[in-house]
């Protein structure tokens, strides 16, 4: 027992530091933060002015940070539990996204296009988006669990047909929600600054971590996503466990659609969320989680969700030549893709370690 | 194995579903349309015309839609038609698409292409089967003699358009956000030249160039960014509808007053109902369109070429309007917007 | 180097963060010897075969090897390929979805092209001159484990090696494939390869080897020949203290009685799909029972029918003598009945989790979904079994799959002992772990069995299954064919009843 070193005592806190997930999405965006710092502090400049509804609110980089990241952010906690169970990504969401908005839409407006007030309540309109979102994430999940399609083969089906399917459902017509509520969910709710979908996020964020600290679907979809045999030798299911993920990440979908038609009070089914299903993987990636499943670290996705809306406000900011955009954000990528792979991660660890090591000498002496 | 085949039958269902989804729900129109007397048509001898329609996904944007019910309900039985439709994104399929109509006879071969280049042997074949080609909507990198016409908009006109209105309003400054649309698409090329070239001309200053990939959202964010950094603007020209409105949002969220006679003129492109109704209560300034109805220009063309006549042109440019909004009536968002 | 040696390591040192993994080892392997490296998990063996291999690269030492000059640099394993050394490895490193041929051959190519008639037909004659039958184009996974073992030996054995290193080869085989590799091992022993053996059989190690190295704790103990070290003596100095004596472990309350009390489990006609014919089961309070047989007979599959881990097609069940129904792991559970599989890598550990996350998995699905237990709560139960069972792990927190075999074994155990089970089957539990666990696992059977658990135990080693069971069940050919109680309990017995005493 002599031998052993605690790994997490003395002066390994650094090391520590490093070797914890969450470490690369910090990093990152504490080196955005600085980048941004030198370059024009006034990107942090937060300032409450009235808009065009007359209410007060907050604006300022900051904040189109926290407001437009937010829908990533909720994709991500679907997207990371999908990926710890099932061993690979769901990149369906966007036409997903896309279907249940539309779904959204019809439901508010009914057949008119163009109706004077909403048909349903807003509440209604939700939950037969969400009913819809999650159905279709069942579908997903069915292929990928009980079926045992690859994940990334079996949601191309929907990735093919669900901007086709969301135009189907409204007759490609782009009908318009009326009416200032609706527009709440996507801007701000009349005396509050911040924006709702940040407030939105927040709760879902809440949600997530009660649902992680009074069931065991972190447990149960990180084992099955690890070892499924020795799983079900533990009275796991673990079909129904991926088919949950699943229906979460359907849940996910249909907040994020709220949000997303809830901006414009209409969709253009062909655009909406377009990519977003890549940016959410990103997200996974870039909190450190292996993206072949197993162990996940929740928190560190969602601030890799945060992180990649950082980098593309920080780029807007500063007015990268717009051909130029993706080539600037692939570099960024790479840097921190590479930055959080475990191997990379131990190395530097270890590097730490060394460094540190004298000192702890000193210390114990 | 037994598994696996079940899942590619629901697979194929699924995607026959989506295809039927794409353009089931543009039947209704057709058969809507107006049954015009079969006399009227050229083949009186009661056969009907085949014809086969190459476009882009008609839920690529508001104003495919447009042009694929509008070709819909030209191109119908009543009329004298048989039209097939085949409908892609990408050059490729688009490619497979037109063998396959050479193979299945037909007598003419409408086609929207996705890209420009790739066509030649294809129309080659074509014109070896006896298959007559009418571009629509996008001209293609191909010699003239293969096809008999090209109906087509002129984009750079389109922009430029609406550049000259933008001169016409005679601003103190012009401090313009461009929002353009997929970088190298035919659209963008043309409406991001005719300002590109007047801005340099006449001295404006071009706050921020972005594209937003004809996306609302990308929009509002690049906006939003603009504002957030302080930018002074007077100009939103937006490449396309959806671009503005998200620019709109963007405005309406930092209390900037946008419209006839406000702070900042708001430019869109396409004519979208919607958007020529903002126009008609003046929340933006001006809307220039992009004609998507070019199936009577193709009709006139087959009425000529069926009675042996000659097509005297080969490049149609179709007429393009550009709406103000002090000007637009409600008549004209009936007539024009999509 | 020494006249005669082949390969010669000196003052080995290797460190990992938090443990020392070996310090000033010395070891020498001469020119056509079978040479057994033994201790106990965590002594340093796999260790050192991985710095030999490249796998790890050492901290300090030498390494010479013959025909090389000074001390040569193994940084990779192609680089110990390249000096000569080849390694068939505990935990079968092949490629199960690439055909056999394809296997042995994988990474060897010279040249970018390959010649599939030629690989296939090679493999052929190799897998002939080996005696192992399958056919070359076959896909690995369709194999056994044995025969995958087997065919990685062939690998190992085609490629010209002078040191070839066998690492627990023989955990997954029956007798007679043992004695195949046997005999192979003393061919290239005569052709004057060295090879080392890592193996927790002792009476495999006294049938080939030539001489013993032992260490203990990452330390060299000493390097004896054979025929100088006593067995006792070995397991003395592999554990460094005198060993209670194995036979005093024998079952004293051995007699197994028919007391007609109800059973624990009783099963009828139990049929799985896995292709055993159905069988009768039952078994009491307390009792201590095992399947026997030879590899394939079919014992694990009972078993996992009882458990309900294959589709299970007929029979009934009654636990307590009340009837119930089992046909997935989950109602097994619920009725108490624990399973510890056979294969521990595929079905016993989820790898990338925690010590305590595997510990606490089994009773946590038991309690339910909605009642995770709080992380305190889970670090005292993994606590508790870590103390109780002496598990070897830097801390709760520390992945399943960076402890030794014999300690992920032990976790195993943990998860479904603090599941309180009435009834406990353990499947090869003793396999690939060291002596000293061994010893300690049989006890804690019996220790379990006295407080009234009952444990269905099946292992490859006969005597183990002596020393434990009470009652046991042969199997030959996926068919229950016998039972063995008190006075029949013998290894002849059990030979007799295997083989088949109806055959000429």
């Amino acid at each position: 027992m002599t031998k052993r070193l605690d790994p997490n005592g003395g002066g390994s806190v650094i090391a520590g530091l490093f070797r914890n997930q969450i470490f690369i999405p910090f990093a990152a965006l504490m080196l955005l933060a600085i980048f941004n710092l030198v370059a024009d502090p006034s990107f942090f400049a937060i300032t409450l002015n009235n808009n065009s509804a007359g209410y007060p609110v907050l604006s300022g980089q900051l904040i189109t940070i926290i407001d437009n990241g937010s829908e990533l952010a909720i994709l991500a906690i679907g997207m990371t539990l999908v990926t710890a169970s099932s061993r690979g990504q769901d990149i369906s969401v966007g036409a997903a996204i896309a279907i249940s908005g539309s779904v959204l839409l019809r439901v508010l407006c009914g057949t008119d296009t163009r109706p004077e007030t909403m048909q349903a309540p807003i509440i209604v309109g939700f939950i037969v988006a969400a009913a819809a979102s999650m159905a279709f994430g069942a579908f997903n999940g069915v292929l990928v669990a009980y079926f045992r399609i690859q994940p990334m083969v079996a949601t191309l089906i929907l990735f093919t047909a669900g901007r086709s399917i969301a135009a189907w459902i409204n007759n490609n017509e782009l009908p318009i929600v009326p009416g200032e509520e609706f527009k709440y969910f996507g801007g701000y709710i009349p005396g509050i600054p911040i924006p709702t979908p940040f407030i939105i996020a927040i709760l879902c964020f809440i949600l997530t971590w009660l649902m992680l600290k009074f069931t065991n679907i972190g447990l149960y979809s990180q084992s099955v996503g690890i070892n499924e045999q020795t799983s079900r030798l533990n009275g796991l299911n673990p079909e129904l466990i991926k088919l949950c993920t699943y229906v979460i990440l359907g849940l996910c979908v249909a907040v994020t659609g709220l949000i997303k038609v809830s901006r414009l009070s209409t969709i253009n089914y062909s655009v909406i969320a377009k990519d977003i299903e890549m940016d959410a993987i990103l997200a996974v990636a870039l909190g450190g989680n292996s993206l072949s499943g197993g162990k996940f670290n929740m928190a560190a996705s969602i601030l890799g969700a945060y992180v990649i809306q950082f980098l593309t406000t920080t780029l807007y900011k500063f007015d990268v030549q717009a051909t130029a955009l993706p080539a600037y954000k692939a570099v960024v990528v790479i840097a921190l893709v590479v930055f959080s792979a475990p191997v990379v991660r131990e190395k530097i660890s270890r590097l730490a370690k060394k460094l540190r090591a004298p000192k702890t000498a000193e210390n114990h002496a | 194995m037994k598994l696996r085949k079940l899942l590619s039958a629901a697979a194929s269902t699924m995607l026959c579903m989506a295809m039927v989804a794409g353009c089931g729900n543009s039947a209704p129109a057709a058969t809507q349309a107006p049954a015009a007397p079969a006399a009227d048509n050229t083949a009186s001898s009661g056969k009907l015309i085949k014809v086969g329609i190459i476009n882009n996904d008609p839920n690529e944007s508001g104003y495919r839609t447009a042009n694929d019910k509008d070709l819909q309900k030209t191109f119908c039985k009543e009329n004298g038609f048989d039209a097939s439709f085949a409908y892609s994104l990408k050059n490729d399929e688009q490619i497979t698409a037109a063998q396959k109509f050479i193979q299945d006879e037909v007598d003419y071969l409408l086609l929207s292409a996705a890209d420009t280049a790739g066509w030649d042997t294809v129309l080659k074949d074509a014109q070896t089967a006896g298959v007559k080609v009418i571009l629509f909507d996008r001209t293609i990198d191909a010699d003239e003699s293969l096809y008999e016409a090209s109906i087509v908009s002129y984009m750079a006109k389109e922009g430029q358009t609406a550049v000259d209105w933008l001169v016409g309003q005679g601003l103190d400054k012009y401090e313009i956000i461009h929002l353009q649309g997929v970088m190298g698409s035919a659209a963008q090329k043309g409406r991001s030249g005719a300002l590109d070239t007047t801005a340099k001309e006449k001295g404006w200053t071009i706050v921020t160039q972005q594209t937003a990939e004809w996306n609302a959202e990308k929009a509002q964010q690049i906006v939003q960014s603009a504002i957030d950094s302080g930018k002074s603007f007077n100009v939103i020209y937006a490449e396309n509808d959806d671009m503005a409105k998200g620019a709109v949002a963007a405005l309406d969220k930092a209390n900037i007053s946008h419209g006839v006679g406000k702070d900042v003129i708001v430019m869109g492109f396409d004519c979208n109902k919607w958007a020529l109704e903002e126009l008609l209560a003046k929340n933006w300034n001006y809307d220039g369109q992009c004609n998507p109805f070019q199936s009577s220009y193709i009709k006139d063309i087959i009425d000529t070429i069926e009675s042996g006549g000659t097509v005297s042109q080969k490049t149609i440019i179709m007429d393009e309007k550009g709406f103000d909004a002090s000007t637009i009536t409600q008549e004209d968002v009936d007539n024009y917007g999509i | 180097m020494r006249e005669g040696s082949l390969l010669e390591m000196r003052g080995i040192y290797k460190s990992f963060p938090g443990v020392k993994a070996l310090q000033n080892v010395d070891f020498t392997l001469r020119e056509g010897e079978i040479h057994a490296l033994m201790g106990e998990n965590g002594a340093g063996k796999s260790t050192l075969i991985k710095v030999l291999t490249g796998v790890h690269v050492k901290d300090e030492g030498d390494i010479f090897i013959k025909g090389h000059d000074g001390a040569v640099q193994i940084r990779s394993p192609q680089e110990a390929q390249r000096v000569g050394i080849s390694t068939v490895y505990q935990e079968i490193s092949l490629c199960p979805n690439l055909s056999v041929a394809e296997n042995i051959f994988i990474g060897r190519g010279k040249g970018a092209g390959v010649n599939w008639r030629e690989m296939n037909k090679r493999s052929a004659e190799l897998l002939d001159s080996l005696g192992i039958a399958v056919r070359p184009t076959q896909q690995l996974a369709s194999c056994s484990i044995a025969v995958q073992q087997m065919i990685a030996i062939a690998r190992a054995v085609d490629m010209e090696c002078s040191v070839l290193i066998l690492d627990e080869p023989t955990s997954s085989l029956d007798e007679s494939e043992v004695a195949k590799l046997f005999k192979l091992m003393r061919q290239l022993k005569e052709r004057g390869v060295g090879i080392i053996f890592v193996t927790h059989f002792l009476d495999q190690v006294y049938e080939v080897c030539d001489r013993i190295t032992v260490l203990r704790d990452g330390q060299l103990v000493g390097e004896y020949e054979i025929e100088n070290l006593p067995r006792v003596q070995l397991v003395s100095k592999m554990l460094g203290k005198e060993l209670d004596d194995m036979a005093d472990i024998k079952n004293d309350s051995a007699g197994y009685k028919d007391d007609g009390s109800t059973p624990v489990y009783e099963a009828e006609n139990l049929c799985s799909t896995e292709g055993i014919k159905p069988f009768d089961f039952r078994i009491r309070k307390g009792e201590v029972n095992g399947f026997t047989g030879l590899l394939g007979s079919g014992r694990s599959e009972c078993v996992r029918a009882i458990y309900g881990a294959d589709t299970v097609t007929s029979g009934t069940v009654k636990m307590n003598g009340k009837p119930v129904k089992i046909t997935k792991p989950k109602e097994a559970m619920k009725n108490g009945i624990a399973y510890l599989p056979e294969d521990r890598k595929r079905d016993g550990i989820v790898g990338d989790l925690s010590v305590r996350e595997n510990i606490i998995l089994a009773l946590q699905v038991k309690t339910g979904f909605f009642k995770p237990f709080s992380r305190a709560k889970a670090t005292e139960f993994a606590d508790k079994y870590i103390k109780l069972l002496d598990i070897k792990t830097a801390s709760v927190n520390t992945p399943i799959k960076s402890l030794s075999g014999g300690n992920q074994q032990k976790v195993i155990l943990a998860r479904w002992l603090l599941t309180d089970p009435k009834y406990l089957i353990l499947d090869e539990p003793t396999r690939g772990i060291d002596v000293g666990t061994k010893v300690d696992i049989q006890k804690l059977v019996l220790k379990l069995a006295s407080e009234g658990m009952s444990i269905t135990f099946i292992s490859s080693e006969t005597d183990e299954m002596l020393r434990t069971c009470s009652r046991l069940l042969v199997m030959r050919d996926r068919k229950l064919v016998g039972e063995l109680t008190g006075d029949q309990l013998t290894q002849n017995t059990i030979m007799e009843t295997i083989a088949g005493g109806d055959r000429k």
